[in-house]
């Protein structure tokens, strides 16, 4: 090969490579992205029906039942406008409280959330942006818009 | 008084670090000597006033001065003085006090070792290292000071977050912050080199071992992470592709890419231009990883508050040090010209394809943390990326990297012919494929079906790297110290590869309600819950529960995983009990109270989990190893022989 063949190769190379690579990583970030709702967009029929997502509010004070000696827990999040029920089975993080801010991720079944997975990544002095931005547009009772 | 002198040896290091900055850049510019020679003193003093603030603040913690408002959020009197003393890197503004001394502890350290380099280098490169600090120095004392008081005083400190009192997150912050931070001194060596308008294969000797180094600590900051993730936040995974992760994880992987490129620079005299962009990237993601973390724009479990002023000033801090490299790049580059040339299958191109895979590698994990960012800023609704998206995308460069590794390892610079390790290869790669399969099929059973593909893969990277020193030894050639790095850092990653295929390929995790008395079987093991016991320390209390762990029946452990609340934030944390038997670790961590006198326990058995550390730790002591090959001091006494001022002029920078 010629130098100019061999470096035409070369870039003939990285650029398929590149290529491939990027179409895969678009096609990997389509099918598994999690979109975040709140109980209002949730109650407004804003999720995709069978669509898993990521559920976000506070745990309404009171709600938490769980049948004695199971890991079944049943509780209710809210965004103070309006609740969804959530189910998890399995063992909750150490920072999950009621009246507390908490993200679920799961699916909508019946009514009910199903969640596979229940995060509180935070402290007191601590929420998740999305649950603090999604709480605190609720009292001036604006259009909640995309977000 | 303490705090106020520490606050006014700070003030006093912002000016010094603007002397050092000006006379570093102002001085080589305008050649004047005198100017040059002012360099090196201001670096000292700014050393010491910064030392003498961190101190202060040490010593105002570690006496539970709780009329300065820091440390009355983040200590406590019951705190333990360890932590008293870990407690000051504990939240935003500490750690950037933590990361300004750090780079001042890079920058005397290369102060002594450029001391024999050309004088106008090594005050251009001290000059732009004092524009970093004056940058930190600027911010820390405008939107984060550390040593502000409040009045009345607090009666008592709301105590440092309880998951933070840990001894491998005490050190955490400064290893991986020496790592970050050193990144910083390549940046510096590549603009001194873009401001000169020259650099040859010797700047490619003076800034290796730098580069190397700042990468070793990178890794085990890294790894120490991961380490304490994996046993602290009490779910047992490893990486979670968290923002604040993927924030180290990146100028990692360009700093994989830039100390490969930096060898080719080095041994050939090629890929100049790249490897200065690979150095200004690196630093870049550095920079970016201290905003993603610390302006609180991403959910993650280490963003300690929300300040949208502190961001505004990091990003704008970022784009003048990026932007300003970037416009210097563009000007300066086309003046330095590779001119050699060489095969497909020699050694340049194998590196070559190293670094477009690593950065493709960092692109793919940059996408996925920047999307919620970009498509919250877009209206385009709040998204996360997860695993998902993350471990496919990451494997699909990783995956052909070890490949060419196993191959390029035996690849000659210049010449293109693999003819003659032909042989070599066949045999490590049919030893590596009938090892994988033994692994992947016979130790464990079944896997997934990239599970002997990347077992396969590990083992391939640690015989092929043992080749060529076998080889050196057996024909009684010198090994030099930068050849035993290398072969250590493969082996390192080799190992890591093996222990992430069966981790991932082969854990067993179940949460269980048990009442006392109850037994469980999760794999080969078998655990028998014993009931719960109150339990107290010195700044919290819990309870301790008792799993009787058996393998076989036969009683290997006694597990006593806890359950504590701190007193002063009455935070809950979860401390798992974990024992190594036959390679694997078992994870006994306790959950909640179900009522009925039951509990929840999980459970997980890890194959091999502690290897993957213990490869990162292998990786980071093959760069120290490499780091201190004398090849590179030697390169600095010739540097000694050359004129102090070279004759040296932008024009004729292309060699």
């Amino acid at each position: 090969m010629t130098p100019r063949q061999k470096r035409m190769t070369l870039v003939f190379a990285i650029v398929a490579g590149v290529s491939i690579a990027g179409a895969l990583a678009l096609t990997a970030f389509r099918q598994n992205v999690t979109f975040f709702f709140d109980p209002t967009q949730v109650a407004d029929g804003k999720v995709p029906p069978g669509e898993r997502f990521r559920l976000g509010g506070m745990v309404t004070k009171g709600s938490v039942q769980r049948a004695p000696g199971s890991l079944e827990i049943h509780f209710v999040v809210t965004d103070f406008k309006h609740e969804v029920p959530v189910s998890y089975t399995g063992v909750l993080p150490d920072l999950f409280r009621e009246g507390q801010g908490v993200v679920a991720h799961g699916r909508m079944s019946g009514g009910t959330f199903v969640a596979d997975e229940v995060l509180a990544k935070h402290d007191e002095k601590y929420m998740p942006p999305e649950v603090a931005k999604s709480l605190k547009k609720k009292p001036g009772e604006q259009n909640p818009g995309g977000a | 008084m303490l705090p106020e002198l520490g606050h006014f040896a700070l003030i006093l290091a912002l000016l010094l670090a603007a002397l050092q900055a000006f006379f570093g850049i102002a001085g080589p510019a305008l050649g004047r000597d005198r100017w040059i020679a002012a360099v090196t003193p201001a670096v000292a003093g700014q050393f010491v006033m910064i030392a003498t603030s961190v101190a202060c603040l040490i010593a105002s913690f570690v006496s539970n001065d709780f009329s300065v408002t820091y440390i009355a959020e983040n200590s406590n009197s019951a705190l333990p003085l360890f932590y008293r003393v870990s407690a000051m890197w504990g939240a935003h503004e500490g750690s950037l006090l933590l990361w300004i001394f750090l780079l001042s502890c890079w920058t005397v350290a290369v102060a002594i070792g450029v001391s024999r380099l050309p004088a106008r280098f090594s005050a251009r490169v001290l000059g732009v290292l004092g524009v970093v600090s004056f940058g930190f120095l600027l911010f820390t004392l405008a939107t984060s000071n550390p040593f502000l008081r409040m009045d009345p005083p607090a009666p008592d400190g709301r105590d440092l977050n309880p998951i933070l009192q840990d001894p491998a997150l005490a050190i955490h912050p400064p290893i991986l912050y020496t790592g970050y931070v050193g990144f910083a001194v390549a940046f510096a060596f590549a603009c001194a080199a873009m401001l000169e308008g020259r650099m040859d294969q010797m700047w490619a000797r003076w800034t290796r071992p730098w580069t190397t180094s700042a990468w070793a600590f990178l890794s085990v900051g890294i790894a120490l992470g991961s380490w304490w993730a994996y046993y602290e936040l009490g779910w047992g995974g490893y990486w979670f592709w968290d923002p604040v992760e993927n924030a180290s994880f990146m100028p990692w992987l360009v700093g994989t890419a830039l100390i490969h490129s930096l060898a080719v620079t080095d041994k050939r005299g090629l890929f100049k231009s790249w490897t200065l962009l690979l150095a200004v990237l690196a630093f870049s993601l550095s920079l970016l990883g201290t905003f993603l973390v610390r302006s609180g724009v991403l959910v993650s479990v280490h963003s300690f508050a929300a300040d949208p002023t502190r961001g505004i000033f990091i990003l704008a801090f970022l784009i003048i040090m990026i932007g300003g490299a970037l416009t210097l790049y563009a000007w300066r580059a086309p003046l330095l010209k590779s001119q050699a040339g060489f095969d497909l299958a020699s050694r340049e191109s194998f590196l070559l394809f190293n670094n477009i895979l690593l950065v493709i590698g960092a692109a793919t994990v940059f996408a996925g943390t920047m999307a919620p960012l970009i498509a919250d800023s877009l209206g385009l609704g709040t998204l996360s990326v997860g695993a998902p998206y993350f471990n496919p995308t990451f494997m699909l460069s990783m995956l052909p990297l070890l490949t060419l590794l196993s191959i390029g390892v035996h690849a000659n610079w210049k010449r293109g012919r693999l003819s003659a390790a032909k042989r070599t290869l066949l045999t490590t790669l049919l030893a590596a494929v009938i090892t994988g399969v033994i692994i992947v099929y016979v130790v464990y059973s079944n896997g997934k079906v990239l599970s002997p593909v990347a077992a396969t893969l590990g083992v391939w990277i640690i015989l092929s790297s043992l080749v060529d020193p076998i080889d050196r030894i057996r024909r009684k050639l010198s090994l030099p110290r930068s050849v035993i790095g290398m072969t250590v850092a493969h082996l390192g990653l080799g190992i890591f590869v093996i222990s992430v295929t069966t981790v991932e390929s082969f854990t067993l995790e179940r949460d269980v309600a048990m009442a006392p008395g109850q037994q469980t079987t999760v794999g080969n093991y078998e655990f028998r819950f014993q009931g719960v016991k109150p339990i107290e320390g010195p700044n919290y209390n819990g309870v301790e529960g008792t799993v009787v762990v058996t393998r076989h029946g036969v009683p290997t452990s006694v597990a006593y995983p806890q359950k504590r609340q701190y007193w002063v934030q009455r935070q809950v944390t979860t401390e798992a009990a974990i024992e190594m038997h036959h390679g694997s670790n078992v994870f006994v961590a306790l959950g909640d109270e179900l009522g009925a006198g039951k509990w929840s326990v999980r459970f997980q058995i890890r194959p091999l989990v502690n290897f993957l550390w213990l490869g990162a730790f292998i990786m980071a002591v093959g760069g120290g190893i490499a780091a201190t090959d004398p090849r590179y001091r030697v390169a600095r006494q010739a540097a000694a022989a050359v004129p102090l001022t070279p004759p040296a002029t932008a024009g004729e920078g292309a060699r």
